[in-house]
Order: C-alpha cells, then structure tokens, then sequence
C-alpha cells in the first residue's frame, strides 16, 4: 500500500433531525360562516360519532371466503356488518367475535342484471338501513335493507353514461347522495327525488374518486384521471372552488381526514401517496409517502392523527399502515391477501385497532392491528453510500458502532483511517410505538489528490474533439492522456491516428522514424500494453483493487500494430518502468518490468513463433522477418488471428509486430479497422470509461457508427462534474438528434414581474398588469436587459456591474432597504 | 461485424448542422464515384448481386439505392439535390442506375396527398429530421402517418424508446422480434427494413434462416408471437411460466414485458401498413429496380398507384354514386346522442348487443383470398404458418369474455409496464390517448362535428372482436354507426391484415378524405395493440400473483 495515499479525512455535517411535536391536539375548531343550518348540522354529527365512540370493539384477525372477488367494501355504522361488492358478489356479513357470518344476499334474481356489478359500495352512516352502489354499467344504485321483499334495491339512477367509479354519501346529510363517474361527471342524487339534483363537470377525464368533506358541510374532493383534484362546492355545479395537480397521473383515491379539517390524503398511479393541506390559500403538500406499486386505496386511520392505509391496485398485495413522517417504511404490513387488495376499511371510525379488507383473492379478512407486521423490525437500519467525490457514509447501529469489533470495520484506504461517528437522536414519539433506531453516521472523505476522478475532469478539460484535422486530434489527445499518467489510453489515440489518417497524413508524424536508417520495427506484444496500462493505473488507486484491473486491459487486438515515435517518447519520459510484461489478469505483484531495448537488439534476440500474428501488410525491407509469414501477408481475416493471439499465455506470446515504412504505401481501407475499433470502443465503454469510447467516437465523426446510450452517459456524468463546456460540446458534435435536441430543450425562461408576480408577456420590459418597468436596477433605476444580480436576501438587485461597484464602496442594499448584502 | 464499417459515412447526412451534412455529403459522393469508375459502364452484372439477400454497405448497389432513397426521402433539401446530382453523375459514368418502384409511399394513396418532404409546415419538419436523424432515413410509415404529426411524434418517440433505448433487450434481439412479428403477418416492408437493422447493429445473419437458427431462447417466444397475433385471448398463465421457466433458456419477467410490447408494436404495425399500403422502402428490396422503365411497367404501375386517369374517372363515379352517405352517418349519430337519454335498454338487451357483435364479427368474411407473394421469403421467421385468426366459438370452443373493467390499461396495464420495464408504459399510455382522443372536428366536407362518438364505436369494435367488453357501452352503437364493407375492412385489418386490398380500402367510407382514413387505420393500429396488451398482460399478472 503507499502510503503516500494519505486516506480518508474526516468530514461531517451534524444534523439533527428535530420531530416537530405538534400541537393540534384539539382540531375541532368548530367555524362555520356558510349558514347557520349548516352549524347545526355539525353539531348534531358530532354528537352522534362521539356517542358512538363508547362502544368496545373486540375480535381477533379472521377471514372468511366469498364466491368471487371484491371490488369493494363497506361498513355499518356500528361496526357489527360489513358489505362486499364485486362484479359477482354483493354480501352483507355479520362480524362476530371469531367469524364472519354471511347475513344478507343481495344478489337475487335468476339472471343478475349489470346492476348488480359494482364498482364501489358505500354504507350510510347515519341510516343502517341504506346503501348505494356504483355499478360498472354507469349506473347508481340505492339499497334498503328495510325493506320487506327479497329484493332490496331501492332506486336506480342511470344518468352516467360510463362506469361509475365511487359512490359517496354525505356524512351527515341521510338523503345526499354524489358520484364520480368515467365520463368525467359528478352527479348529486337526493334520494327522495328520481333524478339528480345538479351535474358537477370536472371538464376533463373521468372520476376516479369523490368524498365529501367531513368537517365542512359543503365540500367535496374529486379526483381525476388526469392528475388533478378538484374541490367543489355542492351550491356551485358551475364551476370548482379550487383544482391543483396532485399526481403525475391518475389520481385513484382521496381521503380527509377525519379530524383535521384541512387535510386531504390522495393515491395514484404514479406510486405516490400524498397529503395535503388545503387550509392555504394554495393546496400544500405536507407529507409525501413513495410506495412501491400503484395506490388503490387510500384511508386515515381513526384516532391516529398521522397514520393512513393504503392498498395497491397492482402487483402488491399488502396493505400498508404509514407513518406520514416516517415515510421510507411502513409503519405496520398486513400480509394476508394472495391477490391485490381492492377495498379496506377500518371498522369502526372510533377505533385503530381493526381494519377490513376485501381482495381479488375471493376473501374478506379482518385484521387486528396488533397481530400485523412491522417491517422496521426487519429492516436494516445500516446504510452505505457513496458520494459523487469519493466521499463515503455509513450509518450504523449504534450499538454496533460502539460495540467491540471495531477493528474489522476498518475502511479500507490507509493509514490515516479516522472516523467521528454523529449520532442521531430522536426524541421519543408519543403517538405510536414506532420502533426508534438511533444510529452513527460517519463520513469520510477521500484525500482530494487521490480523488480518482480527477483524471476525469482533467481529461474532459483538455481533450479537443473537434477543429482540427483528425491527426492532431488524436495526437494531441494522447498526449493528454499520457501526461495524465494514462499511457494504454495515450496508445489508443495514438493507434487511431495511424489506422484513419490518410498515407499522406502519417508520413509527417512518422518523420521522426524516417530520419534512422535502420528498417523501422517496434516490437511489443500487446499483452505488454495492457499490463502496462494496468501498473500505471493501480498505482493510482490501488485501493480499488482487482475490479479496476479487469476492467483496463485492453483488447489485444488493438495492439497490433505500433507507431514507433509512440515508443520512442515513452522510452524517453517514462523509462522503463512505465512498460511492463505480463497477462492482465495477474495481479500487481506479478507484473515485471521489461527491459526496454533498442529495436535492433530486439530483433535480434525475439523470435516470432508460428502461431503469431500474421502480418497484413508487404514487408519489403525487413529482412528478419520469417519467409512464411509473408505468405500471409494477404490474409484478410483480422478477427480468427485476434482469437487466437489472446489464448496464448502470457509469457509465450511474446511476439513480434512488425511494421516498417512501406506499409503506408500499400492502401489499407480505414474501414478495415472498424471492427477492431468497434471491438475496442464496446470493451472502454463497459469497463465504466465511457470518456474514452464517446470522445473516440466524436474524433472519428463518421468513420463508425454513433452509440446513442454512451452519449447520453457520459454527458450526465460531465453534467455531474459541472463541467457545462464540454458537456454542450459533446451534444453539439453527437449526430444523434436526441442528443442533439438536448440544448434546444427548455431555452425558453419565464419571468414574472417583481411587482404584482404575474407572469411577464413576452413584449417588452413593461408588465402588462401593473404598468411598471420590471427588473429594475438599483442602482441606476434603468431597467436591466441582459445579466441582472440580485441579493438573495433582500431581492433587490441592479446591473452585474452596477451593483459589484456599490458594494464594493458599501455594504448596504443600494434599494435602501437596510439589508446588509453581500457578493462574492 | 463487417456491415457497420460502410454505415458511418452516412449518419454525418443527419445532422442539423449544414456543414457537416456538406461534409458527409462530399465524402460519400466521392466513394461512390471512385466505385462507379472502378467498375465502368458494365451493368450485366451490377444487376446481380442484387438478388442476394443481405448486401454489404460497401456494394455499390447499395450505395446507390441509398442515395435514391436520400433523393427521396430526406427531409434536407441540400440532400435532397446532392443526391440527385451524384446518381446522375453515376449514370453519366455508364453505370446504371436504379429507380423507384412505385410512386409514393402508399400504393393506396396518390401520392400527390401525402404531404411531401419538401413542403411541410415547421413542426411536421422538426418530427421529420428528428426521425430521419435516429434512423438514418425517413419510411414511409411515417410519410404517412404525417397526416397526423400530433401521432407521430409520439409513434416515434416510443418506437425509438423501444428500439434504441436502455431497455433488458440486446438491440439485435430487439429488431429480431420485430422480425418475428412483422412476419407472422408476413409483412415483407417491415421484415426488409428490421433484417436490415439487425445487421446493422451486429446481429448474427445465421439467425435470419429462420427461427430455428436462433437461439432458444427466441425460439421460445415463437408459440407466444403466434397466439398472440391471431388468437390472444388464448394466452395463459401456463405460456407466461414456460417462458419464464426455462432454466438457462428462460427470460425474465422485465424481458418478457419488453418482448411482449415489441411484438404487439410490430403486429399491429403490420396491420397499420398492410391498411394504408405501405409501398417497400426505395433502399430495401421491391422498392427500387435498375431495369430501364418499359411502358407497360409504367401504366401497371399508375394505375395501382391511383394516379391513373382511369382510376379518378371510377372514384368520381362513386362520388355521384352515394352523395348521402356521410350525411347518413352524421344523422345517425345525432340520433342516438338524442335517444340515449330517453330510451333505456334493458340489461339483458344489453348483453345480447355485445354477444351480436361478437359473433357478428365472426361472420363477417375476412376478405377474398388473394395471393400475396412476399418478395423475401418471411414465412420462414416463424413456424405454423397455417395457424391464423379463430373466430371466438367456432367449433364449439367458448372462451369468456374480458371485462376490461377488471383489467384496464389505465390502472392495471400501466403500472405493470411501467413497474418492469420503466418510462415504456408511460409512452404507451400518451400514444394510447393521443390515437384515442385524436380528432379535428371534421368528417369528410363537414366542419364542427364531434366524432368521439364515432370513435369510441370503432375502438371498442376492434375490441370486441378480441371479446372485450365494456359494461357501459351500448353495442348496438356499433351496429347503426359502421357499415359492412367497413367492418369487413376493420375485421380483415385487424385479423388477417395481409389480405387487405385497394378495393377495400376504397369501398368504405367514399368520401372521407385520405387523411381520415389513415385516422381510422391509426385507431385500428392502437385498439389492436392495446387489446393484445391486456391479453399478455392479465397472463402475466396472473402469472405474477
């Protein structure tokens, strides 16, 4: 290990993650400044739920099988009977102590209409004897259990003209009745009348959700498949109160809270549950919770003020309880169902500690909250990351930190292995027993010298792409790469040159050779190369170890040929040491330095055996080569003599590569090389170097073929490392469009006026609304076009010079607003 | 490997940038001017190699059959020329050279109505650079579907995500199984374009001898490839496990979405150009020959392109013959938006309305038999050639119903997609609306109509002929709104697509305008894809669960 590598220094920033204890305990604030009946209303709900309240619920986690599957479920106000509907079931269960017990059929008929096939199921809460029905048919359909024939169904109302999505009657209101249906309507029934009282139009795609706001009489919430959530007024069918974006995609379900008035819970299809406060005067999004499949379902859980329940509509099968602030993992699992879950309930809106759920899988379970399972106990609480520089955080127990055992976490690196552990404390939750872990973050920091990347950024500074002949490209690129210290990258170049420059081109970067008299001749074998590239290399990073190594060495077949001022300068900069024998896949130890010879005592002392590379090319004066190989010269099968040159061992391979003069006089296609290149270009951009394999593509322009997927790497990856340059000159020079296209996106910028907000026209400098110049400097109270700088605290801001030269002189904010700016 | 070599040279024409396009431009001229001279006004034996079925880049044929298609196609008018002048230059030099087959990219469709490349307003020529520059050319499936940019930009995109993009899929695979789809319909257009693809992005050439070359692993994809172009509602569960379950042959589930989305893409893109037909590529085989234009040739081929004078005299007969019928079609629709509301069918009604259509639609005869003579040989990417589309109860056989509302696109569809196989089930879901809720308010002469109604008629035909039922639509729509020559048009697109012919695509609907059909060929196109989907789809989630 060198030790030169000074490691890991110590960087952290501490961090405590505060829990805000809120103080709401008492939402029932109770203003009403609709109407006064609507007070009374309240009131009188109220009193109802709160004396509901008294009732003990008890069971265990059951369930029973259902002919078919659920779509949805619902439950009797006093908790004692839930309903199942689906497309071939609609079942009215008794909920005993141990067991479901099947009540009421309400599937009667010899031949069930599509009445009967529904969407959703809603039990009224204040009359146990109704129920509504969405029907997939678009039908509405009221039931009362009161009645005394077999038949139940009480009212039909066939007004949507596509399926009905959700039915929802009011909380406290006993003959309010809306839904939302697929074709984008809302419709209000009282049931004492045959049709609807009014017809909401969301003017846009079809209803996923409605429920009426719990605590506001006159409320509801839709959402839609479009995204948005509306909120309505049920006095108003014109036009909604208020509509936001809520979802990137259909919004399945919503939900209130049953005690803050002000929040509403929505699920969609873009995995997300969401929470939102709509008291202000824009919805805000409080609490945001990632799931791993589409939200089906969305309910608060009673008495928890931050809990909620969630199912999937696909692929997950479980319902999850959260925690809205702890929203990594859920709070509590509930693994029961074999098939997704469709409808859950809790069953007394009184009580956290029961939930049902209807599923696809044909059965209704209740489960008892504390027979679920809580995923954070399974859960690892360590964490490992990697920062964009190298940098390295661990999170662990902090028991385990403290512990003993210190010795074998040791990161590796060197020997300046420091670590400051923080620690995290939580205060404990009051609500929930949420499982508290409390663990030790330590950072370490990579020595910035030994930072690998900076060859990156370097590399991507310095390389030229374009502008000059493709020569020089590649020369000076190689160059680049060697005195980076990256001689197998430098020797890339340096071969592209030769295999597409013209004849005429290499004659002058070859001169050098032809000043000797001897016959040119460069021997190597390309294993040498790649090992040499790899000693280099890992003395960069030996820490990184043997996955580095495999991903160097070079195709073989790259190494065939060699320009012999390439060897000349290495032999001169770098001594020997810089080129060293042996096969890639040895580790460093068993690389050994090759003695760097002069190119006549080379030919002398190597032999070429047999199965070596045949030489593509006349070799006219060069008298050591074997007679039998000019036989070959001819061969046009480049691939089959590569695959055998790579199964030779190491040591045996030695071989010789010979290429003298004439060799440029004899015409080559350039594309004879491109499977070669391609080969090569394939091999850097999968050994993680896609530096390499895209600037080698630009270089070459349309001497191969574009690789679409390297372009966009490796620009997110200069995009990483800011360097914003050469990032906009690589989409310049890719001849993909959709590269290309990449800086003509988002060019437009929008500005509002720094007076009344608004959005500022297109037309000149003068706000369209308030009639003031916009963007005005502050210090010559013109107004700015062009560069305009703006202190962050204050906002006030002026010309980029203007304002550098007053705050040069004072410190003060030139608008006078006694903000204390400053520039840097 | 050596296919690649050729190809680079030609991307530089591409580029937005002029100078670069000047440069390539300069650079391919010149080779194919140095091997124009080389072989000299011979041409015995340039006529040749052509029959051969995969050429080198580095042919001169091929080369030359580019550049007519260049001189076409490419949206570049300096291109456009260049090309033009080169191929000249060529035939001053004694070579011969080749001329399109054919006029225009649909041999349904004068070519005069499709829009032009050079004359396209900005966006349409955006849409047109931006696909010329991915691939390399312009088709003619596109040249087409650019009566309806909105479309086609979302076509593209999603083609390209699918073709060019991260996904499981190797790209050769990819082009593969498009091959394999395309063929089952025998679609020779589409084979020609993907064989070429696959080599260009090193695909074996061994594989192109048929399925039974490649490895086994695509093999096992071809008894799902089959059921599912003729027969979807039979995928099971059982087809899903064996795919998945084939030891070192198997695929994964995030491949086999993928797989699965290529395959519905290329079936139902061979009906889309079997409906407008698609003309072959000018660079692929059948689009292009290098004989000397012969006057009979000549005629044979304006009259089948509709540009004879014969042919126009015929439609404007047709024209005189039923000036009503649009009018008939607008009354109807009117109608039932006013009766919806007062008369309500019973339920049972309702029933026996969709059963109706169902086995109506079976008896619906899928068109005349005609030969078709493919110009490569596709049958032989795919085995059991007999097997087609099966009427839901002939022989006896029942198979239930699908309700789309307990599987649907939107919520189970989507999130299946999109949770294996990332960003597709997004692009699937915006072309799915696109093609759906595309309309411009007009039908035929008439302004101002809405023609959602009309609409949702045809997708869910096209559904319920694979037994898709929607519960909240009224099948007896179907019945006032389409005619029979139309429903033997959708039902022969739709199941047997390389049986359709001009005559059909003419017959129905005589005066709407071109454009308007290909609209129509566009919502077949995707309520064919989406209906297949859900078949793989539901397999697979069951599968899953």
């Amino acid at each position: 290990m060198p030790s030169s590598n000074d490691g890991w220094s110590f960087s952290a920033t501490a961090q405590v993650q505060r829990h805000r204890s809120t103080s709401t305990e008492c939402g029932y604030i109770m203003c009403f400044n609709n109407s006064a009946t609507a007070g009374t209303k309240m009131e009188k709900m109220a009193r109802v739920t709160t004396s509901l309240g008294s009732n003990t619920i008890s069971g265990c986690t059951m369930f029973c099988h259902l002919d078919a599957p659920a779509n949805a479920i619902s439950v009797c106000r006093d908790a004692a009977q839930v309903v199942v509907a689906g497309r071939n079931i609609f079942k009215i269960y008794a909920l005993e102590e141990e067991q479901f017990v099947e009540k009421l059929n309400l599937r009667v008929g010899r031949k069930p209409s599509l009445n009967f096939s529904c969407a959703d199921v809603m039990w009224h809460q204040m009359d146990e004897n109704l129920l509504a029905t969405a029907a997939t048919n678009g039908a509405v359909v009221t039931w009362n259990l009161g009645k005394p024939s077999r038949n139940k169904q009480d009212q039909l109302f066939t007004e949507h003209k596509r399926t009905v999505n959700k039915v929802c009657f009011h909380p406290t209101e006993v003959h309010m009745l809306l839904s939302g249906s697929q074709d984008g309507y809302m419709k209000c029934f009282d049931l004492r009348r045959k049709e609807s009282v009014s017809t909401f139009s969301g003017q846009s795609e079809s209803v996923r959700d409605v429920q009426f706001s719990i605590r506001d009489y006159f409320t509801f919430a839709a959402s839609f498949e479009n995204g948005n959530v509306q909120l309505w007024d049920i006095r108003r069918p014109d036009r909604y109160e208020r509509m936001f974006t809520a979802h990137n995609g259909p919004v399945f379900c919503c939900d209130w809270h049953p005690e803050d008035r002000g929040w509403l819970a929505t699920g969609g299809r873009d995995k997300m549950v969401k929470v939102w406060d709509i008291t202000t005067n824009r919805a805000k999004e409080i609490h945001c919770v990632q799931t791993i499949a589409s939200v089906a379902r969305v309910k608060w859980r009673p008495e928890r003020k931050y809990h909620l329940a969630t199912c999937s509509m696909m692929v997950d099968h479980n319902i999850y309880v959260w925690d809205v602030r702890r929203p990594f993992i859920p709070f509590a699992t509930f693994e029961e169902h074999k098939d997704v879950t469709t409808g859950i309930v809790w069953r007394h809106l009184h009580d956290p500690g029961f939930l049902l759920s209807g599923s696809k899988d044909s059965t209704l379970y209740q489960h008892k909250f504390k027979d679920a399972s809580r995923p954070v106990d399974k859960a690892n609480p360590e964490g490992l990351c990697f920062g964009l520089f190298g940098d390295l955080a661990f999170a662990a127990k902090e028991s385990l930190i403290s512990g003993g055992g210190d010795s074998n976490r040791k990161p590796y690196g060197s020997g300046g292995d420091r670590r400051y552990p923080i620690f995290f404390f939580k205060k404990p939750d009051l609500t929930e027993q949420f499982a508290h872990e409390s663990s030790a973050l330590s950072v370490f920091e990579t020595d910035l010298e030994s930072s690998r990347m900076d060859w990156f950024v370097e590399t991507a500074r310095r390389y030229l792409l374009s502008g000059k002949p493709f020569g020089e490209l590649c020369d000076h690129n190689a160059k680049v790469a060697k005195e980076l210290n990256r001689p197998q990258v430098s020797t890339t170049w340096t071969m592209l040159r030769i295999m597409y420059s013209d004849p005429g081109n290499l004659a002058t970067a070859t001169s050098i050779s032809k000043g000797g008299s001897i016959p040119l001749m460069n021997s190597f074998n390309m294993k040498e190369i790649a090992a040499g590239g790899l000693g280099s290399e890992s003395r960069l990073d030996r820490g990184k170890g043997e996955i580095r190594q495999d991903t160097i060495h070079l195709d073989p077949g790259n190494s065939l040929i060699n320009n012999n001022d390439e060897n000349e300068e290495t032999e001169g900069s770098e001594g020997p040491a810089d080129y060293l024998f042996g096969d890639a896949e040895l580790e460093d130890d068993d690389l050994y330095p090759m003695e760097h010879e002069n190119p006549t005592a080379e030919e002398a002392e190597y032999s070429l055996p047999q199965e070596a590379f045949p030489l593509r090319h006349e070799i006219v004066d060069n008298p050591s080569v074997p007679e039998h190989l000019q036989d070959k010269v001819d061969s046009p099968h480049v691939s089959g003599n590569e695959a055998e040159a790579v199964c030779l061992t190491p040591i045996k391979s030695f071989s010789l590569i010979s290429i003298s003069q004439p060799l440029y006089e004899s015409h080559l296609p350039a594309s004879f090389f491109s499977p070669v290149v391609r080969e090569m270009l394939q091999h850097y951009a999968e050994a993680g170097d896609v530096q390499m394999a895209v600037s080698v593509l630009i270089v070459l322009g349309d001497r191969i073929r574009k690789e679409e997927h390297w372009y966009t790497s490796y620009i997110d990856l200069l995009q990483r490392f800011e360097l914003w340059n050469v990032s906009n000159e690589v989409i310049k020079l890719s001849t993909s469009s959709a590269i290309n296209c990449l800086n003509q996106t988002s060019t437009t910028l929008h500005i509002n006026c720094s007076n009344c907000k608004r959005p500022m026209s297109n037309k000149g400098w003068i706000c369209d609304r308030c009639h003031q110049c916009a963007s005005i400097c502050a210090v010559c109270h013109h107004v700015v076009k062009g560069l305009f700088v703006w202190c962050q605290g204050c906002s006030h801001g002026g010309h980029l010079e203007h304002i550098m030269n007053w705050l040069k002189s004072s410190s003060h904010c030139p608008a006078g607003c006694g903000h204390l700016c400053e520039y840097t | 490997m050596d296919i690649s070599d050729g190809t680079g040279r030609w991307d530089g024409l591409g580029s937005r940038d002029i100078s670069t396009r000047e440069i390539a431009m300069e650079n391919v001229s010149q080779e194919v001017l140095s091997r124009a001279e080389k072989i000299g006004p011979i041409c015995e034996e340039v006529i040749q190699p052509l029959r051969s079925p995969v050429r080198s880049p580095d042919d001169l044929n091929w080369m030359l059959a580019r550049l007519l298609m260049l001189s076409r196609r490419c949206p570049y008018a300096d291109v456009r020329e260049k090309c033009l002048s080169v191929l000249q230059n060529v035939q001053d030099i004694g070579v011969r050279i080749p001329r399109p087959l054919g006029q225009g990219p649909s041999r349904f469709i004068p070519e005069k109505e499709i829009l032009q490349v050079s004359k396209v307003n900005a966006k349409t020529q955006v849409i047109f650079e931006d696909a010329f520059a991915a691939l390399g050319r312009l088709d003619n499936i596109s040249l087409v579907m650019g009566f309806h940019p909105q479309y086609l930009e979302s076509f593209l995109r999603t083609q390209h995500y699918l073709l060019q993009m991260d996904g499981p899929l190797s790209l050769h695979c990819r082009h593969y199984i498009g091959i394999m789809a395309a063929a089952r319909h025998q679609c020779s257009n589409l084979v020609n374009l993907h064989v070429n693809d696959f080599l260009q992005v090193g695909g074996d050439p061994k594989w192109l001898n048929g399925l039974k070359d490649a490895p086994q692993k695509l093999q096992h994809l071809g008894e799902l490839n089959k059921i599912l172009a003729h027969r979807p509602w039979l995928v099971t569960k059982a087809h899903i496990e064996q795919l998945l379950k084939a030891e070192e042959h198997s695929w994964s589930l995030a491949e086999l979405i993928h797989a699965v989305v290529l395959l519905t893409h290329y079936h139902s893109l061979a009906s889309f150009t079997f409906s407008c037909g698609i003309s072959p590529e000018i660079h692929c085989d059948g689009g292009h020959t290098f004989r000397p234009p012969s006057i009979s040739n000549y005629c044979a081929c304006d009259i089948a392109n509709g540009n004879g004078t014969l042919d126009e005299i015929q439609g404007n007969h047709a024209l005189t013959d039923t000036p009503c019928e649009v009018e008939a079609l607008m009354e109807k629709m009117k109608q039932l938006q006013e009766c919806r509301d007062e008369e309500e069918a019973s339920q049972e009604e309702m029933a026996t309305r969709f059963e109706r259509e169902k086995t109506e639609s079976m008896l619906v005869a899928a068109a005349e038999d005609e030969d078709s003579v493919p110009t490569r040989d596709v049958s032989r990417h795919f085995e059991d050639p007999s097997y087609g589309y099966k009427d839901f109860s002939r022989r006896g056989e029942h198979v239930p119903t699908f309700r789309a509302q307990d599987y649907s696109w939107e919520d189970h569809g989507y999130s299946l997609v999109n949770r294996l196989y990332p960003d597709v089930g997004q692009l699937l879901d915006e072309k799915f609306q696109i093609a759906y809720n595309l309309t411009y308010n007009t039908m035929a002469m008439h302004q101002d109509v809405d023609t959602s109604m009309l609409r949702r008629a045809i997708w869910n035909y096209i559904h319920c002929m694979f037994g898709i039922r929607y519960d909240d639509y009224d099948y007896g729509e179907i019945n006032q709104l389409l005619d029979r020559s139309f429903k033997v048009y959708i039902k022969t697109m739709v199941c047997s697509p390389e049986k359709t012919t001009k005559r059909m695509y003419d017959s129905f609907w005589r005066q709407f305008k071109h454009s308007e059909k290909v609209h129509v060929n566009l919502l077949l196109m995707e309520a064919r894809m989406q209906a297949e989907l859900l078949y793989a789809l539901r397999a697979i989630t069951h599968y899953m669960t």
